[in-house]
C-alpha cells in the first residue's frame, strides 16, 4: 500500500485518498516551441524502475496538489514537498540519497 | 412557500452496534479566502462565536462553528434560520478583499454516528487513522467513505458528525447501517 503524507494539511493517507497527476518538474513547450521540445514535453517520461517525482493531487483532502518522490519498485516514499517549486529541494534529495544512494532521475541525482 | 427537509427527513437508525442519525436542518457556509488576513479571520469568528480553527481542526459549538477545510476554506456552521443573515455579514465585513461567502446549507446533507463504537464504524469506511491516539473532539477530517467524499469530527469522543454532498445522502446513510450492522464490533 501506498501511504502519502499531504505536505499542505499535513494529513497522511493512503492513495486511494489522492490522486496521481504524472511526472513531476515537467518544463511546458507552447507556441513558438520546435517540434523536438513540444514532443519531449507531450510524450517523453522517464517511466522508472526505481526512484521517480511525481506530481499528486489530495482530491478527497483538501485539494491540494503537491510533489511526491518514492520508489515505483517498492513503494517506499522518501518525502512529499511543495507544488510550486521547479526542482526537488535539497532535503529531498538528501533523503533519497540516504536511502538509494547514488540514485538519478532526468539531471537530478 | 414548501417545507425545507433534510436529504433524508430526519432518518435514523438505532439496530446494530451504533446509532446513525440524520442531522437537523443545519447551517453551512463555505468561505474562503486569505486565512492570513486578520478581516476574514475576525469575520469568520464574528460568524460562528468561537475561535479559528487550527489546521485540520474544527472548532465547534453546538450547532456553531468553524472547520478547516483546506488552506484557504472554511466550513461555517451556523443555526439553520440565521444563514442568510450570517452570508449577508460575513460579505459585507469581506467586500473589499478577494472572497468566495456562500450558502451551501441545502448542498450538502449531515448524520450523526454515536455510541461506544462508533469508531469502529468509522474505521471500516474511511482511509483514516480514527483511534482516540489519533482522532479525538476537535480534529476535522476530509476524506472519503467508501466511494464518496466526506468530512468528519467529533462532537464527543463517541459522536462522529459526517458531512456528504446532499445527492449521496441516501447512499451514505445505507453505507454507514452496513458498517455498524449487529455483531460487527472489530474488537
Amino acid at each position: 500500500m501506498l501511504m502519502l503524507t499531504c505536505p499542505v494539511c499535513g494529513a497522511t493517507a493512503e492513495e486511494t485518498e489522492f490522486h496521481a497527476g504524472g511526472e513531476a518538474h515537467l518544463k511546458r513547450e507552447g507556441p513558438g516551441s520546435d517540434d523536438a521540445a513540444f514532443e519531449e514535453y507531450l510524450f517523453m517520461r522517464e517511466n522508472p524502475k526505481g526512484v521517480h517525482l511525481e506530481r499528486w493531487r489530495h482530491v478527497y483532502g483538501c485539494g491540494k496538489w503537491f510533489h511526491a518522490a518514492r520508489c515505483t519498485t517498492t513503494l517506499e516514499v522518501f518525502g512529499t514537498y511543495s507544488a510550486q517549486v521547479l526542482e526537488p529541494p535539497q532535503e529531498i534529495k538528501d533523503k533519497i540519497s540516504a536511502k538509494r544512494p547514488g540514485w538519478s532521475w532526468r539531471n537530478y541525482s | 412557500m414548501s417545507d425545507v427537509v433534510t436529504a433524508l427527513n430526519g432518518a435514523s437508525w438505532d439496530a446494530g452496534i451504533a446509532r446513525v442519525e440524520g442531522v437537523p436542518l443545519q447551517g453551512m457556509i463555505t468561505l474562503r479566502g486569505d486565512f492570513g488576513s486578520k478581516a476574514l479571520q475576525a469575520a469568520a469568528e464574528a460568524a460562528a462565536g468561537v475561535s479559528f480553527p487550527d489546521v485540520r481542526s474544527a472548532q465547534c459549538n453546538g450547532d456553531s462553528g468553524l472547520c478547516w477545510m483546506s488552506p484557504d476554506e472554511l466550513l461555517v456552521l451556523c443555526p439553520y434560520a440565521e444563514v442568510e443573515a450570517k452570508v449577508s455579514a460575513l460579505s459585507d465585513a469581506l467586500k473589499d478583499s478577494h472572497f468566495l461567502a456562500a450558502n451551501v446549507s441545502d448542498a450538502r446533507a449531515s448524520f450523526r454516528v454515536s455510541g461506544p463504537h462508533a469508531r469502529d464504524v468509522m474505521a471500516k469506511l474511511c482511509p483514516v487513522d480514527v483511534s482516540p491516539a489519533a482522532f479525538g473532539p476537535g480534529d476535522f477530517r476530509r476524506s472519503r467513505m467508501a466511494q464518496v467524499p466526506a468530512a468528519f469530527w467529533m462532537c464527543d469522543s463517541d459522536t462522529f458528525q459526517i458531512i456528504c454532498f446532499r445527492s449521496q445522502a441516501q447512499y451514505v446513510f445505507d453505507l454507514l447501517k452496513v458498517a455498524a450492522q449487529p455483531g460487527s464490533e472489530i474488537n
